[in-house]
């Protein structure tokens, strides 16, 4: 039996604000339990005033926002591979690894050098816009193009779809090679900086782009749960079971191209998230998306938030980006869900 | 000439062209409410994409089908789910639902409540009380098309309340099943065509046709070979000619068996 879902959005809710807390006192600039009250507003009277001005600036400029992009990203990211796996009706989907956020940093990337020069100088102004609009589109092309190709009469071929997408990924990889190549040396800080996928840079101007999406997203799941339930039987059944399977298709798709994207354009490509998070959630709460793709979200930030603060601690003051930390730890995870899910690869 | 009775769903002389392969030549279907329907043929014949077209799932190239006199093409498909179900071939489902829940997908999004009783009741008439709460990918090929029979069934009670007496269409729903359930199958399908429903059923087991059908359509490269009561469409003659194979057919209680014996 499934437990309830009060059960278990208290549980991640727990989680998730455990993990707040935690990543918060942690870091290079540490802001041990006592001090986070004072920091915060509470108990301010006993509080060292030199110390508290030095722990309310950490807290508020850097720490918070660089939680809430966290834990945000997470969520699109988990969110996103949990939609993808249920549009392409196989759990082993991630839009990192079939080369969706691959064909999102290329095109992010091309945006940066293209910005860059005197061609691109008439739209300098949109330079913080750009990027995440620039990798919406390449996700958006790159997604759209790997269903053409994988699925047909309405049904999608597993090992179509993963070489396909290790094919688009291969292809997306060289073009950012080929820019890494041809970039100035500015250009190149630029992209090589973002491509290591890191959250150093998250501030609040950051978490105000994310939001927005991260809303969106959420808004959209009851739109799309149910038909994504029906698609599991098949795109013919989906139909016959009443469901409007284009819509279905042009609404993920556009959902997952808009999360990689906003994700990709802040902290490069981090992977396996979305495997990870909706493939724990299926062994404890079932593959029903009502409830698989709000849990997706909390646990998708809770994992990340964690991941980011590892990334900070583990060779402070330096930091590990956080796109090796994900890719280390989900890809032998990877490998055991394939071991376990072997007969639906063979078929 | 009595004037027809007006049938719950026919195909009107429609045609099936893919690039330069023919799969079905202005064949004619009706089928009325409370009748069943087998269509049998030899593979090729266009017996699945027959139905394809009747479910609304292709369009043909030529001709028209009509749902309750209603040009097929201009239901949508939240529509048309309430007016005819249909149970295809191969449901491969790849991620860990239980046989409720995907009996609960029949339901659409009906408030559970309302929901609740029919599911529990498909799931009583396919026996699948055991399976009820097992992952579907857990079980035998037959069980889970027992499920997903469930689950058509239930929409086909969704429908059937709010708008009356639906169309069943089954392709191949027989052929992962035991011959327990093969029969289990046939009288749960002939007790809904009892309240009105119109049932088309693809069947490659003539004498389970003959068990199932009011009516035979045999289908041979695209066109009706012979459409009547089992006992003038299941002849040596017609069976010699359509499947290339010879046969000695018997009868029982007026209702012919076949023995197969030789290919010709």
């Amino acid at each position: 039996m499934r437990p309830s879902a009060i059960a278990v959005y208290v549980i991640l809710i727990a989680c998730l604000l455990a993990v707040a807390l935690l990543a918060t006192t942690v870091g290079a600039a540490g802001i041990p339990l006592p001090r986070l009250a004072a920091a915060l507003g509470l108990n301010i009277a006993s509080a060292d005033p030199a110390m508290l001005a030095r722990d309310q600036l950490v807290l508020w400029s850097i720490r918070i926002p660089r939680i809430a992009v966290a834990g945000m990203i997470g969520g699109l990211l988990a969110l996103s591979g949990a939609i993808m796996q249920g549009l392409f009706r196989n759990p082993l989907a991630d839009p990192a690894l079939v080369g969706v956020s691959s064909g999102g940093a290329f095109a992010a990337a091309s945006a940066i050098v293209i910005s860059d020069s005197a061609w691109g100088a008439s739209f300098r102004f949109l330079q913080f816009e750009l990027l995440p609009i620039a990798a919406f589109a390449g996700s958006l092309l790159t997604t759209t193009v790997l269903y053409k190709i994988a699925s047909r009469e309405g049904r999608t071929s597993v090992a179509i779809f993963l070489l396909a997408g290790l094919a688009i990924a291969a292809i997306a990889n060289a073009g950012i090679g080929l820019l890494v190549f041809v970039a100035d040396d500015r250009q190149l800080r630029d992209i090589t900086f973002w491509l290591l996928g890191s959250l150093s840079g998250a501030a609040w101007p950051k978490a105000g782009m994310v939001a927005p999406v991260a809303l969106l997203a959420l808004l959209s799941i009851p739109l799309i749960a149910r038909g994504l339930d029906v698609l599991v039987l098949g795109e013919a059944e989906a139909f016959h079971t009443g469901v409007d399977v284009e819509r279905l298709k042009k609404i993920s798709i556009v959902l997952i191209s808009a999360m990689t994207g906003v994700a990709v354009s802040i902290c490069g490509v981090v992977g396996f998230v979305g495997i990870v998070v909706p493939h724990l959630l299926r062994i404890v709460i079932g593959p029903g998306h009502r409830m698989l793709l709000p849990a997706s979200v909390f646990l998708g930030a809770i994992l990340l938030i964690l991941a980011d603060t590892i990334a900070r601690v583990l060779a402070a003051p330096a930091e590990v980006p956080i796109g090796i930390l994900t890719a280390a730890i989900g890809a032998p995870f990877f490998l055991f869900i394939l071991l376990r899910q072997r007969k639906l690869i063979a078929s | 000439m009595t004037s027809p009775r007006p049938a719950l769903i026919e195909a009107d002389a429609v045609c099936m062209k893919i690039r330069h392969a023919t799969l079905l030549d202005g064949v004619n279907a009706r089928v009325h409410g409370g009748e069943t329907v087998a269509i049998v043929g030899p593979n090729g014949a266009g017996k699945s994409t027959l139905l394809r077209l009747l479910s609304g799932d292709l369009r043909c190239t030529d001709g028209g089908v009509r749902l309750k006199g209603r040009d097929l093409a201009s239901f949508s498909s939240r529509d048309l789910a309430n007016h005819r179900v249909m149970l295809s071939q191969h449901v491969n489902v790849s991620f860990p639902f239980t046989v409720e829940e995907i009996v609960f997908m029949g339901a659409g999004d009906r408030a559970r409540i309302t929901a609740q009783p029919l599911v529990d009741a498909a799931i009583a008439e396919l026996e699948l009380e055991p399976f009820r709460h097992r992952e579907l990918p857990t079980l035998s090929g037959g069980e889970q098309q027992r499920a997903h029979f469930a689950r058509v069934l239930v929409q086909l009670a969704c429908g059937e309340a709010d708008h009356g007496p639906g169309v069943l269409l089954l392709d191949e729903p027989t052929s992962s099943l035991d011959l327990r359930y093969q029969i289990n199958l046939v009288e749960v399908a002939k007790r809904r065509a009892r309240s009105g429903t119109a049932v088309v059923a693809v069947l490659h087991d003539l004498n389970l046709a003959v068990r199932f059908a009011d009516r035979i359509i045999v289908l041979r490269k695209g066109t009706v070979a012979a459409d009547g009561s089992p006992a003038e469409t299941i002849t040596n003659r017609m069976i010699a000619d359509v499947f290339d194979v010879e046969t000695s057919i018997g009868t029982e209680d007026g209702q012919p068996y076949v023995l197969l014996q030789r290919m010709q």
